[in-house]
């Protein structure tokens, strides 16, 4: 039954993450219904829709991070290389670890160096990481988020002293550190200027060569330059979803194309 | 009709002239305010200046009609007291406030915070009997501890509070970003959470300290004071504010003088403490 409204990916993609029949709830207000959906291994999948429609809550649902908000709640499955993040006995810090998430604004932990700020994923359990071993994880970290060449010389700042660009590569770098499998970005740009955004954007095409990238944004441009995958949410309803070129040239729904033409939203 | 055009003239007039004094009267105020401040402190430097001295701060308490004598076993002993309350009172007050601010079992923070307003609103001479009757009356005699005792409990309202604002006031976002990592809701708080929210932690307790500095009503049966060097919170102790009290209420004039130099001391530590408070609150608002 779960499977039948279920949209797949084409093709020889293999499946890394999947909702079935996933809805969220925040009290009494349904915020997702019933969605399913499969995002593809080493792809960029964007989720566009107007504001409220449920893209941040889809992604929050995807890391258990929904749940963090007093009375929200989940029904359905999310599938983590087929295994369900909400299954009896799974543990949510653990999901997280494996699917990481870069919020809106950029949010160094305020009393951290830049050096700090990238390993802090990484001493959370208590255990403690060497000189060299916290070395080789910063610089990885913050070469993969295209940052190293603007930082190295200044770990020992405050990640807060940065610009907000910069912060924003930090958050990733942080997110990086932990190497997770998935990296959630909800609307990482819409606080930045245009040069940083392109930063990013470019970026994200370098990482999905080793991560599967959920890319939240409500700039339909972003999606289209940035995307192999696009969702298109209205209403707490997945109403379209495929290839990105297929979703902006020929929608199959007309809300779809109301809204990529800029009709609303 | 040109009635009605008079009118609105007229109204426009007033409405001028009014919005010409409201600045003048709110400048009235706050000089009667700061005027009021710049008055005692004047009156109590004239009046303390003459008996402050070295030989004040260090020394024992000289007999009636013996001249000189100090303070520096009041001195000491307010350290001790205070220091003692502050040790008590921070880590629970603390914690409890980041209880307040983090837990999410609403019925009982909004009773706790309740019953914090409510503790924060009892007289500190209903507070200084509480003490009597728990560590005094027990133990039949005065001591120091029993005063930190009540100094705590005077303290811990205020320290609850004050850490909770911290907390939150430390961006919702922090605690997610540290929970989207992996952290544990516990280990975000206090790893991620009260590191940013100290600065004004910190604040809140230089507060509580400069606010019992002042106070007198609880010493007067719990500490009772003392005419030596008493470093045993187990006996009764000298405490500045006391001695003031004691010297004020005394027939001597000289004593008198004392009293006056003790409360300008007192005021000095008490505005020492408040610009320490603001300098940690700026600190807090760059970062």
């Amino acid at each position: 039954m779960f499977a039948s409204g279920a949209v797949t990916v084409s093709g020889s993609m293999t499946v890394k993450l999947a909702c079935r029949g996933l809805s969220a709830y925040f009290g009494q207000l349904r915020a997702l219904h019933d969605i399913n959906l499969d995002i593809a291994t080493n792809s960029v999948t964007a989720v566009i829709g107007p504001s409220g429609c449920g893209k941040s809550t889809l992604v929050r649902c995807f890391n258990r991070m929904h749940e963090v908000v007093g009375g929200a709640r989940v029904e359905g499955q999310v599938l983590l290389d087929g295994e369900d993040v909400y299954g009896p006995g799974v543990d949510a810090p653990a999901v997280r670890r494996r699917i990481g998430m870069v919020f809106q604004r950029p949010t160094p932990f305020p009393t951290m160096t830049i050096e700090e700020n990238v390993v802090a994923g990484l001493s959370l359990d208590g255990n403690r990481l060497s000189r060299t071993a916290k070395e080789r994880v910063v610089e990885r970290g913050l070469r993969q988020a295209a940052l190293w060449d603007e930082v190295k010389d200044q770990l020992g700042k405050p990640g807060t002293s940065l610009s907000g660009g910069q912060q924003q590569r930090l958050c990733i770098a942080r997110a990086l550190a932990v190497e997770p499998e998935v990296l959630l970005l909800d609307e990482p740009c819409s606080q930045l200027d245009p040069i940083s955004t392109a930063r990013i954007e470019e970026l994200l095409s370098e990482l999905a060569a080793d991560y599967t990238i959920v890319l939240v944004t409500h700039n339909m441009q972003q999606a289209a330059r940035a995307s192999n995958f696009t969702a298109f949410l209205l209403g707490g309803k997945l109403v379209e979803f495929g290839e990105t070129n297929q979703i902006f040239t020929n929608p199959a729904c007309r809300e779809t194309e109301d809204y990529v033409t800029g009709r609303f939203g | 009709m040109s009635g009605a055009v008079v009118h609105r003239a007229r109204s426009a007039a007033l409405w001028r002239l009014r919005s010409a004094a409201a600045p003048w009267l709110c400048a009235c105020c706050a000089a009667g305010v700061a005027g009021a401040l710049l008055l005692i402190l004047g009156y109590v430097v004239r009046e303390g200046l003459g008996a402050f001295s070295l030989s004040f701060l260090t020394e024992l308490p000289h007999p009636v009609g013996v001249a000189g004598g100090g303070v520096g076993n009041g001195i000491v002993g307010s350290l001790i007291i205070v220091g003692l309350a502050a040790l008590m009172a921070f880590p629970v007050g603390t914690l409890a406030g980041i209880f307040l601010a983090s837990s999410g079992w609403e019925t009982l923070v909004d009773l706790v915070r309740y019953l914090c307003d409510v503790l924060a609103s009892i007289p500190s001479i209903a507070i200084g009997l509480f003490a009597y009757s728990l560590l005094v009356e027990p133990f039949g005699h005065f001591s120091g501890f029993s005063a930190s005792f009540a100094f705590a409990v005077l303290m811990l309202p205020l320290i609850i509070r004050t850490s909770e604002a911290a907390m939150r006031g430390v961006s919702h976002e922090i605690r997610e970003a540290a929970i989207a990592l992996g952290a544990r809701e516990h280990v975000a708080t206090l790893r991620f959470v009260l590191p940013a929210a100290w600065p004004g932690v910190v604040t809140g307790l230089l507060l509580a300290v400069a606010r019992v500095t002042g106070e007198t009503a609880p010493l007067l049966f719990t500490a009772f004071g003392s005419q030596f060097w008493e470093l045993n919170p187990a006996n009764p102790m000298a405490e500045l504010s006391l001695q003031i009290f004691t010297y004020a209420i005394s027939p001597y004039r000289s004593w008198h003088a004392q009293a006056w130099a003790g409360a300008l001391l007192l005021i000095l530590s008490v505005f020492a403490l408040s610009v320490l408070a603001r300098l940690f609150l700026r600190r807090s608002a760059r970062s």
